[in-house]
C-alpha cells in the first residue's frame, strides 16, 4: 500500500524545514569542527527532502518538480511538524530539538523501509542511515551538555523544557518517547519535562506557528522574485 | 570568568582508504575527547570517501625522532647490504617453483 | 670558542641548498626564524581568510533558489570550514596554536584576503565568487603545492582537489543567469562588474611594490610573482567571460597578438588599500560575527572540555 500525497509532503517538510535552520549555522557555530558537522546534517536532510518531495509531486500527478513544491507552496500548504520550524536558538536548543526530531524519526524510517511501499521504502532506508549518525552526534552532545558545566546543564534542560510540548506531534503514544529517552536523558543528568496540560500540534494540517512564514519568506524570496527562471 | 579560551586538544588523524591499504596521515582536527574526534575526523576527512577506517590520536601523545637523531637513529648505512634480496644470487632452479 | 655567527651562516646556506635540490621542509626541521615567521604569517592569512570567507557566501544559504543549489552552496561553505580547518592545523605544526590564531584575528592583529570585506548583494554573487573569486585562489593553490614547507604543501594538495567544484558550479551558475531572463541577465553583468577589479587585486600588489615576493620565490614558497599568477588569471577568465555574453568591466581590455596576452587597464591600488585598512563595506561586519560566534560558542566548548574532565577524574 503506497503513502499518500500528505505523508510524503510531511515527511519532506520536516526535513526541508530542519535542513534550512541548521544550515542557518553554518559560519556561526561554536567551533570550525561544529560548522562542519550541523553542514552534514543539514545537507543530508535537504536531500533526503528533495528525494520525498520528487516522489510526492510525481504521485500528486500536478506535474509540480520538488523546486516548485518548495519554493512555491504557502506555509498553510507545508506538512512539517511544529518541531523543526522553531527557531535554532543557542546551541543547546538546535541539539535537543535535533535529538528529539531524531528520536522519532528514525523508528519512523524504519518502519517505512519495512514497508510495502517500495520507493518509500529505499528512500527511507537510505535516510534511516543518515539519522543513525545525527543521532550519534547530537546525542554525544546531548550527554555533554547536560553533564558538562553548569551553565550547559541549565541551558540543556530549559531547551528540553521548551522544545519537549512540540514532541506530541511525533509521537502516537508520548509513553513511547519517555521510554526511548529516558536512558540518554540520566547519562546526561537531565530531567525529561513532564506532559504537558497543551501539547502543541497543528503543523500535519497547515496550521504553523509565526516561525514558518518568516522562514519561508526568507527561503522562498528569490525563486519568487523570478517567476518561471530557470536556476 | 576567564579570558581564556581554549580550541580543545589537537588529535591527529589516519585514513586507511581500501582495506589491505596501510593508515596514512591525513591531517589533525580539535576535539575534547576520543569519540568527537572520531566524528570530526570522519566529517573533516572521510566525507567525500572512500574510508574503511579512521583513527585518531592525541598529538601530544605521539612520539617521534627528532632531525638531529636521524644520522645515528635512522640512516641503515651501506655497510648491511645483506639485508637486501639482490645482494643474493642464486641459482635459477632456486628461484621459481611451478605452481602445483 | 665556538663562532655562533658562521654556525648559523652555514646553518642557512645548508638550508638554502636544501631548498634548491627541491626538499621538503618538515616541522621539526632546522630552518631561518624568518622562514618560520613567513610561513606562519602566511598560512594563519590563508586560514583566516578561508573562515571569513564562508560569511559573504553563507550569506545566502537561506535564499538560494533552488533544492540543488541550495545543497551545492551550503557545501561549499562547509568545504570552506574544513580548508580553514587544514590550514590552522598546518600552522600549528610550527608551534602556533588556534587559540593564538584566533586571539589574533578577532583583535585586528591578523590579516585575511580583503576580497571578503565586499558585500554580497544578489544572488548572481555566489556566481561571480565561485567563477572568479575561487577561480583566483585556484591557481594561487595550484602554485602553493608545490611549496617548500611540508604540510603546507600536503594541505594545499588536499585544497585543490576540492576546489574543484567550487569554480565550476559558480561559473554554471552565473552562465545559466546570462542566459535567463533579463533580469538575471542584468544581475549577472552587475555582479562581474562588482567583482572583477577586486579579484584582481587578490593576487596582491605589483612585484615591485610588493615586499615579500622576492624572498618566498627564492625559499620556493612561492613559484610565481604576483603579477604573473594575475596575467595567468586574466587570460583564463576573459575567454570564459565573452563565452557567456558577459563584459569585462574594463574599457582599457585589450588582446595583444604578439605575447598572446588579454592585457588590462590600470587597477586602482588606493581603493584596494583602503578596503585592506579597514574601508570596505563589511570589514566590521566580518570581524563582528566571527566575534559573536566566538563569544557565544564559549560556554559550549567548556562545556565539552568540562565533561571531559569529569571523565579523566
Amino acid at each position: 500500500m503506497n503513502a499518500s500525497v500528505e505523508e510524503l509532503l510531511a515527511l519532506a517538510d520536516d526535513r526541508l524545514v530542519l535542513g534550512h535552520r541548521l544550515s542557518e549555522w553554518c559560519g556561526h557555530a561554536p567551533i570550525l569542527e561544529e560548522d562542519i558537522a550541523l553542514s552534514n546534517v543539514g545537507l543530508d536532510l535537504l536531500g533526503q527532502a528533495t528525494r520525498f518531495l520528487e516522489l510526492a509531486g510525481e504521485r500528486e500527478g500536478r506535474g509540480r518538480s520538488a523546486d516548485q513544491l518548495a519554493f512555491l507552496r504557502d506555509p498553510t500548504e507545508f506538512r512539517n511538524c511544529l518541531l523543526v520550524e522553531q527557531p535554532n536558538g543557542d546551541f543547546a536548543r538546535t541539539i535537543a530539538r535535533q535529538v528529539l526530531f531524531d528520536a522519532a524519526a528514525l523508528p519512523e524510517l524504519e518502519r517505512l523501509a519495512r514497508g510495502g511501499d517500495a520507493e518509500l521504502a529505499a528512500l527511507a532506508a537510505q535516510a534511516a542511515k543518515e539519522s543513525r549518525y545525527h543521532a550519534r552526534h547530537t546525542r554525544d552532545w546531548f550527554v555533554r551538555l547536560g553533564d558538562g558545566s553548569e551553565e550547559s546543564h541549565r541551558r540543556m534542560q530549559a531547551a528540553l523544557d521548551f522544545l519537549w510540548p512540540f514532541t506530541a506531534e511525533l509521537y502516537a503514544g508520548r509513553g513511547e518517547l519517555r521510554a526511548e529517552l529516558e536512558t540518554l536523558a540520566a547519562q546526561a543528568t537531565l530531567e525529561l519535562p513532564g506532559d504537558p496540560d497543551f501539547p502543541a500540534s497543528g503543523g500535519r494540517r497547515g496550521t504553523h506557528s509565526e516561525h514558518l512564514d518568516h522562514l519561508l519568506s526568507e527561503m522562498q524570496c528569490v525563486a519568487r522574485a523570478h517567476p518561471g527562471a530557470q536556476w | 570568568m576567564t579570558s581564556e579560551d581554549s580550541q580543545w586538544p589537537l588529535w591527529e588523524v589516519f585514513v586507511q582508504e581500501k582495506t589491505g591499504q596501510p593508515h596514512e596521515h591525513a591531517g589533525s582536527v580539535h576535539a575534547p575527547d576520543a569519540e568527537l574526534a572520531l566524528q570530526a575526523a570522519r566529517d573533516v576527512y572521510a566525507r567525500r570517501g572512500p574510508v574503511v577506517s579512521l583513527w585518531v590520536v592525541e598529538s601530544a601523545r605521539i612520539a617521534a625522532t627528532a632531525p638531529a637523531d636521524a644520522a645515528s637513529f635512522l640512516e641503515p648505512g651501506p655497510e648491511k647490504i645483506y639485508r637486501h634480496p639482490r645482494f643474493y644470487s642464486v641459482p635459477k632452479a632456486g628461484k621459481s617453483g611451478k605452481k602445483p | 670558542m665556538p663562532d655562533v655567527g658562521s654556525d648559523e651562516a652555514e646553518r642557512e646556506r645548508r638550508f638554502q641548498a636544501r631548498i634548491d635540490a627541491g626538499e621538503k621542509i618538515e616541522p621539526n626541521d632546522w630552518m631561518p626564524d624568518a622562514y618560520r615567521r613567513q610561513l606562519v604569517r602566511m598560512m594563519s592569512q590563508h586560514a583566516h581568510s578561508e573562515v571569513v570567507g564562508m560569511l559573504p557566501e553563507g550569506n545566502w544559504i537561506t535564499r538560494a533558489p533552488s533544492l540543488r543549489r541550495k545543497q551545492t552552496l551550503l557545501a561549499k561553505v562547509q568545504d570552506e570550514a574544513g580548508h580553514g580547518l587544514y590550514l590552522y592545523g598546518a600552522v600549528e605544526t610550527l608551534g602556533v596554536a588556534r587559540e593564538a590564531l584566533i586571539a589574533d584575528l578577532l583583535a585586528g592583529r591578523a590579516k585575511y584576503s580583503s576580497i571578503f570585506n565586499y558585500p554580497t548583494l544578489t544572488w548572481a554573487d555566489m556566481g561571480a565568487i565561485g567563477w572568479l573569486v575561487d577561480g583566483a585562489a585556484i591557481l594561487n593553490q595550484t602554485m602553493l603545492t608545490k611549496c617548500s614547507y611540508g604540510p603546507y604543501a600536503r594541505a594545499m594538495v588536499r585544497i585543490c582537489k576540492e576546489e574543484r567544484f567550487h569554480e565550476k558550479q559558480g561559473y554554471e551558475l552565473i552562465a545559466v543567469l546570462a542566459r535567463g531572463t533579463p533580469d538575471q541577465r542584468a544581475m549577472a553583468q552587475s555582479a562581474l562588474d562588482r567583482w572583477w577589479w577586486p579579484t584582481l587585486q587578490m593576487f596582491g600588489p605589483p612585484d615591485d611594490a610588493s615586499t615579500h615576493n622576492e624572498q618566498l620565490l627564492r625559499w620556493r614558497v612561492k613559484q610565481m610573482s604576483n603579477d604573473e599568477l594575475r596575467q595567468w588569471f586574466v587570460d583564463l577568465t576573459v575567454p570564459q567571460a565573452r563565452e557567456i555574453g558577459l563584459a569585462i568591466p574594463d574599457p582599457e581590455l585589450s588582446f595583444d597578438e604578439a605575447s598572446g596576452h588579454w592585457r588590462i587597464g590600470p587597477i586602482d591600488w588606493d581603493e584596494f588599500w583602503r578596503v585592506v585598512k579597514g574601508g570596505g563595506t563589511c570589514n566590521r561586519d566580518r570581524i563582528d560575527a566571527r566575534q559573536r560566534a566566538h563569544d557565544e560558542g564559549r560556554w559550549v566548548r567548556e562545556a565539552a572540555e568540562a565533561y571531559a574532565k569529569k571523565r579523566q577524574a
